[in-house]
């Protein structure tokens, strides 16, 4: 049996499904090449000077966050504040009053990759920026 | 042809067994080799303030008026953070004044003499050997510390209250507004709340944690006494020998840990 299966308006469908993928593309081909750039934080003056971070760079790269959630269970529930990185120097587990007061730019430190991968942590409700303060 | 397939099937078998232990023996010996650099260690500090249950005594008898005790308020609010709001309905307050009658309201009665009747109570979280707060936190936000303190996790409450509906004695504040706006001055080392957070005293637990005694019993001029119910050597525990006192509300068992020296 032959099969002959028909578009009715061929022309008006084909024009239609052009304009559909035209249209449902139009953000990849419109965007394209103009990707924002990777964010380049800042390291402050005094981070440098410091050296070393209470992990390593990489680490802090990827899993900070982890890293503060340890740091406020312990802190807040266990009562445990001193933190002792591989190197055997110590650290006070606090938000303020360490990360930032080496990261003194909290703007051009955290925000500006949370800025970019669009993320609001919600730390800062409480916690203290001491440059806002002022 | 059968023992053939017989020695094949035995080295195949054989074979498998050590292919399949190899990624079992890498991951034994990278375990064996990562105790070996020091891993990063967390501790109490060294001159953290240790007790079994940490107690308060309010020595009355050394107090005449407000002004003996506003220091004590301005100082915990001070390094706390404690917003200041004109709407009493908003009020924060982690340790603050009462008159007798509604300290003790088992205990008052028409004949309470002049000097107790019209005396200033300091009255702050009692951080209860039971308390109803901890019970009743869905989040366990609130929750009682080995040493006894009872203790905020800022970050898990939700704000719901259930814990101010259970404190018999007031203790706790709901942050109704932004905070913010209406702390005078701004202690950067110690965090503020947020809008939709119950907030009390902590019995000063991050100074405790570097060796120092709580703001208000720093600023009290003798008046309050700090230390471990638990050691019959400490300070409060010979004041308690010493001098008859009285606790809020003892009928309910919660079992409070502040005293009051009448």
């Amino acid at each position: 049996m032959p099969n002959k299966k028909k578009i009715y308006d061929k022309g008006a469908v084909l024009v239609g499904l052009c304009i559909f993928v035209i249209v449902i593309t139009f953000p990849f081909w419109f965007n394209f090449g103009n990707a924002a750039p990777a964010p380049e934080p800042k390291i402050s003056d005094k981070a440098k000077a410091a050296k070393e971070c209470v992990m390593p760079k990489e680490y802090m790269k990827m899993e900070h966050m982890q890293l503060l959630n340890e740091w406020r269970d312990t802190v807040v529930r266990d009562a445990k504040r001193i933190f002792v990185s591989s190197s055997g120097k110590e650290f006070n587990m606090s938000l303020t009053n360490t990360c930032l007061d080496c990261h003194v730019e909290k703007a051009e430190f955290c925000d500006k990759c949370h800025n970019y991968a669009s993320v609001t942590p919600y730390c800062w409700e409480c916690h203290i920026d001491p440059k806002e303060t002022k | 042809m059968k023992s053939s397939r017989r020695k094949f099937l035995k080295i195949a078998g054989v074979s498998a067994l050590g292919l399949g232990a190899k990624p079992v023996l890498d991951v034994l010996a990278a375990s064996g080799e990562h105790e070996e650099t020091s891993k990063p260690e967390i501790m109490k500090g060294k001159d953290a303030l240790i007790a079994k249950r940490w107690a308060m005594v309010v020595d009355t008898r050394k107090i005449e008026s407000e002004e003996d005790l506003k220091p004590m308020i301005e100082a915990c609010h001070k390094i706390h953070n404690v917003p200041e709001f004109e709407n009493k309905n908003h009020e924060i307050k982690w340790i603050w004044l009462e008159e007798f009658k509604h300290e003790f309201p088992t205990q008052e009665h028409e004949f309470v003499d002049e000097r107790v009747k019209h005396l200033p109570f300091l009255t702050l979280c009692n951080h209860c050997q039971n308390p109803a707060c901890v019970r009743v936190c869905p989040t366990k936000a609130t929750f009682k510390r080995e040493d006894g303190i009872v203790l905020m996790d800022f970050h898990r409450c939700i704000g719901c209250r259930f814990c101010m509906a259970a404190c018999p004695y007031g203790s706790r504040s709901f942050n109704f507004r932004d905070p913010r706006p209406f702390i005078k001055e701004t202690n950067p080392e110690f965090p503020t709340r947020t809008k939709g957070v119950v907030e009390k005293c902590n019995f000063c637990a991050e100074r405790l944690a570097v060796g120092r005694m709580p703001a208000c019993v720093e600023a009290s001029n003798g008046v309050l006494t700090f230390g471990d119910l638990d050691d019959p050597e400490s300070e409060v525990r010979k004041l308690l020998k010493a001098n008859y006192a009285i606790r809020r509300k003892p009928a309910l068992g919660a079992g409070p840990s502040v005293f009051y020296i009448i």
